[in-house]
């Protein structure tokens, strides 16, 4: 039971759930703030992925990967949203679910094995190096109070203290621009286009400004998550933008700190199920490789609670549900 | 209204010069499909006037407002305001330049508070841009002369109290006037009502119109279209009729209205009757 409580609250600050809360303050650019269906984070991630590690790996600096990641999120946003945006906003899902597969199968594909490394993807120890060089904590196993990580290696502490400061840099970016005049007409294109097309703003170029800004942080979540796994395409399918939709309404959308409550709650909760269900389902009921589907699917119903009873999220306005039209 | 009225030596026919336009319109014609939806060959709006346009249900007047605002694109045709060509401008950049319209069905954003709805009225805010956005000393100053405009409008509005609350719990009478006090918040020139008085109730009627008139005195021109007899005959200085995308006819109320085309192809049995309840095209 101990354990189990060591590893709910390990789950709650590891990199992975610091790169999902990063993806929803994307989706919180898109969805929350501007009303964009963007059903596609996990493309721009997986982006984000390939343009870090692959730039690292023909020999760039970090920076520049970086930037190579950024870069591709950006023209991906721009490609996406040229067509769609003037569209009404049904439109975007569609192309940007699409579109992310595309990426997922092109990254996947044979014929690119070189660039992308097909199906396997990219290993970690190709691209890791020079972030991991830049480690100030000791090359081995560190242990801070009960928990124990490798203080440079892949999930490391290193990567916890850069991943969450990230974190913590786009949460204040997105405190101050939508509490800016910006912000607010982003809210006003939610509410109605026309209106806002009415009092004189370009409504378009809002709308793709929103569109960049959140995959480009995408992009960054998938830099993240790849320094705490490896670049592998399927790991970044539909299920990955359906989870950062999930935490973002569990969090609250629109809020600040929504999709980082969310993000931590959805992944540690899931762990806590898996564990308690070990413990108390015996093994002639339930078998080692069921508790997985099994967890999966009782967080699923929680979750369907939580739309019902609490639609606006942890952290939203109940009174701003009153008015969906 | 005397030897001021600007309309005294305007013709009562259809297209008739006017003394001073603010909007000029010349063969506008939209089709959808194979319905010829308007069809302008000449209109002009006086400046500084209030100017009626109706006419029957499915005659064009609210997609001539849409292709005067840049809400919608004609086939061919040339318009003008303030002597700009407004051909192939966007929605925005017609408002910008100081022409703002409101719509049929009131467009409050409802989760967003009155005052929030205000401010998003204003022009010339820095803090609109991106990267302004980042540094509030660039638009601090003039988001606080935005908000005292915005009170100040609130007031004569009387929504002042409800500046804090989202506008979606407003009534729809109250969502009218709060539609019309963010046009005005960026000071335009114009504004262009499309059916002010629908779906409002008789209490708040007098006081929208009081607001009407009370902007043409200060020199603002408005155009609007309307189904309401009672308030177009009180408040408009012109009425300007159309029927099957023409205009047919141009007059002051009382006269445009003894005119027996525009009783047949309007009016007709309905004459003096209140045809608000009907739905526009």
């Amino acid at each position: 039971m101990g354990d189990l409580l060591v590893d709910v609250l390990r789950e709650a600050f590891t990199p992975t759930t610091a790169a999902f809360a990063l993806a929803a303050i994307g989706l919180n650019f898109h969805f929350g703030l501007t009303g964009l269906l963007n059903m596609g984070q996990a493309g721009f991630m997986l982006l984000g992925m390939y343009g870090f590690a692959i730039t690292i790996r023909e020999g760039g600096s970090i920076w520049l990967a970086v930037l190579v990641a950024l870069a591709l999120a950006v023209a991906f946003g721009v490609l996406l949203g040229w067509p769609t945006l003037k569209l009404r906003g049904d439109y975007l899902a569609i192309v940007t679910i699409a579109a992310a597969e595309m990426v997922r199968y092109l990254g996947r594909s044979q014929n690119f094995n070189d660039l992308t490394g097909a199906s396997t993807g990219i290993r970690g120890n190709e691209f890791k190096g020079p972030f991991e060089n830049l480690s100030p904590f000791p090359d081995r196993m560190v242990e801070i109070g009960p928990f124990a990580l490798h203080g440079t290696r892949s999930t490391s502490w290193w990567l916890v203290v850069v991943a969450w400061s990230i974190v913590a840099i786009f949460v204040v970016v997105f405190w101050r621009l939508s509490r800016s005049p910006w912000g607010r007409v982003l809210k006003g294109i939610r509410e109605d286009e026309d209106a806002v097309r009415s009092l004189g703003k370009n409504v378009y170029s809002y709308k793709m400004q929103a569109l960049v800004i959140g995959g480009a942080i995408g992009a960054v979540a998938g830099v993240i998550w790849s320094l705490g796994a490896s670049v592998q395409p399927d790991s970044m399918g539909r299920p990955t933008t359906f989870w950062v939709w999930t935490l973002l309404l569990l969090g609250g959308a629109a809020t600040i700190f929504g999709p980082v409550l969310g993000s931590i709650l959805f992944w540690s909760s899931l762990v806590l199920v898996k564990g308690l269900a070990a413990l108390w389902i015996p093994d002639d009921v339930l078998s080692q490789q069921e508790l997985e589907p099994f967890s999966l699917v009782l967080v699923g119903i929680t979750l369907m609670g939580l739309v019902i009873f609490r639609p606006q999220g942890m952290l939203g306005d109940k009174r701003e549900l009153a008015f969906n039209d | 209204m005397t030897d001021t009225n600007p309309f005294a030596h305007v013709r009562h026919e259809p297209g008739a010069a006017k003394e001073d336009p603010i909007i000029i319109a010349d063969h506008v014609v939209r089709r959808f499909g194979g319905l010829t939806a308007v069809d302008v060959d000449h209109f002009e709006v006086q400046r500084q006037a209030i100017t009626a346009l109706i006419g029957p249900n499915g005659a064009g007047k609210s997609t001539f407002f849409n292709l005067l605002t840049g809400f919608d694109k004609p086939q061919h045709g040339e318009w003008h305001f303030n002597g700009r060509s407004m051909k192939g401008v966007s929605p925005a950049k017609v408002a910008r330049a100081g022409k703002v319209r409101t719509f049929q069905l009131t467009k409050a954003l409802n989760r967003m508070t009155v005052i929030e709805n205000m401010r998003l009225g204003a022009a010339a805010q820095r803090g609109e841009n991106l990267f302004a956005a980042f540094v509030p000393p660039l638009w601090r100053q003039r988001e606080a002369d935005i908000t005292e405009k915005a009170h100040e409008l609130l007031h004569r509005f009387t929504l002042y109290d409800k500046k804090d609350d989202f506008a979606g719990s407003l009534s729809g009478g109250q969502r009218k006037l709060l539609e019309m006090a963010r046009a005005l918040m960026s000071e335009p020139e114009m504004v262009m009502l499309d059916e002010p008085m629908a779906g409002v109730n008789p209490a708040l009627t007098e006081s929208l119109l009081d607001h009407i008139v009370k902007l043409k005195n200060e020199g603002v021109s408005v155009l609007f279209v309307e189904h309401d007899m009672h308030m177009v005959r009180r408040i408009s200085d012109w009425v300007v009729v159309m029927a099957e995308g023409r205009i047919i006819a141009e007059g002051p109320p009382d006269s445009v209205m003894r005119n027996p085309e525009v009783q047949e192809a309007y009016l007709g049995v309905h004459h003096d009757t209140d045809l608000s309840e009907e739905s526009t095209s």
